[in-house]
C-alpha cells in the first residue's frame, strides 16, 4: 500500500523536475501577487501588518489553483491515467500519491518563501513562524480538495475557470483558519486553536479527498 | 393497476412524467393557500416586535428562504447519493431541477437579510459566520450549475454534479450551527421544538410561510423536472407520444 503511494510520488516528482519552469512560475506568481498589495494600498507598516496574513493566504490559494489543472491533465492526455485506473491498486491510493507530490512541488515552496514575503509586510518573528507553520499545515488540504475539482473538470472546455469556481468556495475554511492563526498571534491571543483546526481540516481532507477524486476520475474516464 | 403498488414504478421517467403533471396543480394550490394564510398572519395579525418594530416582518420571507436553501441542498445531495448508488436516471434530473430553486432561495435569504440588516445592524452586509457560510452555499449552487452546464454528456454531468454535491454537503451543518458555534452578530434561532422565544402568531405565520415556500419549491422543481425529462428523453417513443398528444390538443 505504501509502495504504490511512494512510487507515484517518485514518478510525479521526477516529471515535475523535468519541467521546473512550471514550479518556478507558480512560486513567482505567489511572490508577484503578494508584492502588488503594498504598491496598491500604500507602504504604512501598521496597515501592512494587519493585511499580511490575508494577502499571503489568498495569494497561496491562487498559486495552488494555478497548478491544479495539470494535476491529472497531462496523464489524461497521454493515457497514463487510464493505465493507473486499470492497475490492481485502489485508485484512491494513486491519487493520494499524486496529491502529496503536488503538495511537494506547489505547497512546500510557498511555505519556504512565505517568511521572506512576511518580512516585506513587517511581521514579527513570532508571526513569521506561525505563518510558515500555518502554510505548511494548510497547503496539503488545498492540494487534496483541489484534486477533487481537478478530477471533476478533467477534459472539460473552460476547465480552468470552472475549476476555480468549484474549488475556491471549498478553500474558504482553510483560508479563515490559516489567516486567523497569524492574526491571533499578531494580536497576542495565540494561534494554537486555529492551527489545531487547520491540522484537523488537512488530515480530514487528505483522508477523504483522494477517494472522492478517484470516484470523479472514474466518472471522467468512463 | 394490476400488480401491487410499487414505489419503484415511478423511478422511470415514463411513469413519473404524468404523475408529476398530476401533482403540480395540487402543490401550486397548497402553496397559494399557505402563502395567503401566512402573509395574513404575518403582516396583519402578528404583533409588532417591541425591539425591532415593523421591520422584523421580513423574517416571514427570510427565515423560510434560508431554511429552504439549506434543505434543498440536502435533498439534492440525497438525490445525488441515490443516483450514484443505484445509477437511476431520474435522480440526476431531480437534482438538476432543484438547483436553480435552491440558488434562488439562497439569494433571497441573503438579499432579505441585507434589507433587514441595514435598519437593524446599520450595515447591508457584515462578515458574520452565518452570512459567510450562506454565501458559500450560494457559490456551491452556482458551482454545481456551472459544472453540469459545462459537461455535454448528461450521464457524466449527473454523476460529476452529484459528487460535487456530496462534497459540498459538509457546509450545510456549518451554516445551521454557525450561530451556536461562533457567537457573532446574527441572532440565534428563535424557533425551537420545545419552547419558542417568539409570539404564537409570529411562529405560526413563519411556519405557514415555510410550508408555502416548500410547496412552491416542489411545484417548480417538478415542472422543471418534466421539461428536463422531455429534453433528455427526446429520442424515446413515450416523449414522441406525449408531444403528439400535446400538439393534437393544441390543434383542437
Amino acid at each position: 500500500m505504501l509502495k504504490i503511494i511512494t512510487s507515484v510520488i517518485g514518478r510525479d516528482l521526477k516529471l515535475a523536475m523535468r519541467r521546473q519552469a512550471d514550479i518556478v512560475s507558480a512560486v513567482f506568481f505567489f511572490v508577484i501577487v503578494v508584492s502588488l498589495f503594498p504598491l496598491g494600498i500604500g507602504p504604512e507598516p501598521d496597515l501592512l501588518r494587519k493585511l499580511a496574513p490575508g494577502v499571503l493566504w489568498v495569494a497561496a490559494l491562487l498559486a495552488t489553483m494555478l497548478s491544479l489543472p495539470r494535476l491529472f491533465a497531462d496523464d489524461h492526455r497521454d493515457g497514463t491515467l487510464e493505465q493507473l485506473a486499470l492497475a490492481p491498486h485502489p485508485l484512491g491510493l494513486v491519487v493520494t500519491g499524486k496529491v502529496i507530490a503536488h503538495w511537494l512541488v506547489s505547497g512546500l515552496p510557498l511555505a519556504l518563501i512565505a517568511p521572506v514575503l512576511g518580512i516585506q509586510f513587517d511581521l514579527s518573528t513570532d508571526a513569521l513562524i506561525v505563518l510558515t507553520g500555518a502554510i505548511l499545515l494548510g497547503t496539503p488540504a488545498l492540494s487534496g480538495i483541489g484534486a477533487i475539482g481537478a478530477a471533476l473538470t478533467l477534459g472539460l472546455r473552460g476547465g480552468g475557470v470552472l475549476l476555480s469556481l468549484l474549488v475556491l468556495p471549498l478553500y474558504i475554511p482553510v483560508l479563515i483558519f490559516g489567516a486567523g492563526a497569524v492574526d491571533a498571534t499578531v494580536s497576542g491571543l495565540g494561534g494554537e486553536g486555529h492551527l489545531s483546526l487547520l491540522a484537523a481540516i488537512t488530515f480530514a481532507s487528505l483522508g477523504f479527498a483522494p477517494w472522492a477524486s478517484a470516484a470523479a476520475l472514474k466518472i471522467a474516464l468512463e | 393497476m394490476k400488480d401491487r403498488f410499487n414505489l419503484y414504478r415511478f423511478a422511470s421517467p415514463v411513469t413519473f412524467y404524468p404523475l408529476a403533471g398530476a401533482l403540480i396543480p395540487w402543490f401550486v394550490a397548497l402553496s397559494v393557500v399557505f402563502g395567503l394564510a401566512g402573509l395574513y398572519l404575518g403582516m396583519l395579525v402578528a404583533p409588532t416586535d417591541f425591539q425591532q418594530g415593523e421591520g422584523y416582518r421580513i423574517i416571514f420571507i427570510h427565515v423560510p428562504a434560508s431554511w429552504m436553501s439549506m434543505f434543498i441542498y440536502l435533498v439534492m445531495a440525497g438525490w445525488a447519493a441515490i443516483g450514484l448508488a443505484f445509477n437511476t436516471r431520474l435522480s440526476g434530473m431531480m437534482a438538476h431541477a432543484l438547483a436553480p430553486t435552491g440558488a434562488l432561495m439562497a439569494f433571497l435569504s441573503l438579499w432579505t437579510g441585507a434589507l433587514w440588516g441595514k435598519p437593524m445592524w446599520g450595515a447591508w452586509w457584515v462578515w458574520d459566520a452565518r452570512l459567510t457560510s450562506e454565501l458559500i452555499l450560494l457559490f456551491l449552487y452556482i458551482g454545481y450549475m456551472a459544472l453540469t452546464a459545462a459537461i455535454d454528456d448528461t450521464k457524466r454531468a449527473d454523476k460529476a454534479g452529484g459528487l460535487l454535491l456530496l462534497v459540498g454537503v459538509v457546509n450545510v451543518p456549518i451554516i445551521y450551527f454557525s450561530v451556536k458555534w461562533w457567537n457573532t452578530l446574527h441572532q440565534g434561532s428563535s424557533v425551537n421544538l420545545t419552547k419558542s422565544s417568539m409570539a404564537q402568531t409570529m411562529l405560526w405565520g413563519m411556519l405557514l410561510m415555510a410550508m408555502c415556500f416548500w410547496m412552491y419549491s416542489i411545484a417548480v422543481a417538478l415542472m422543471r423536472a418534466r421539461t428536463i425529462m422531455l429534453e433528455r428523453e427526446r429520442n424515446t417513443d413515450w416523449v414522441k407520444a406525449v408531444l403528439a398528444e400535446n400538439s393534437e390538443g393544441a390543434a383542437k
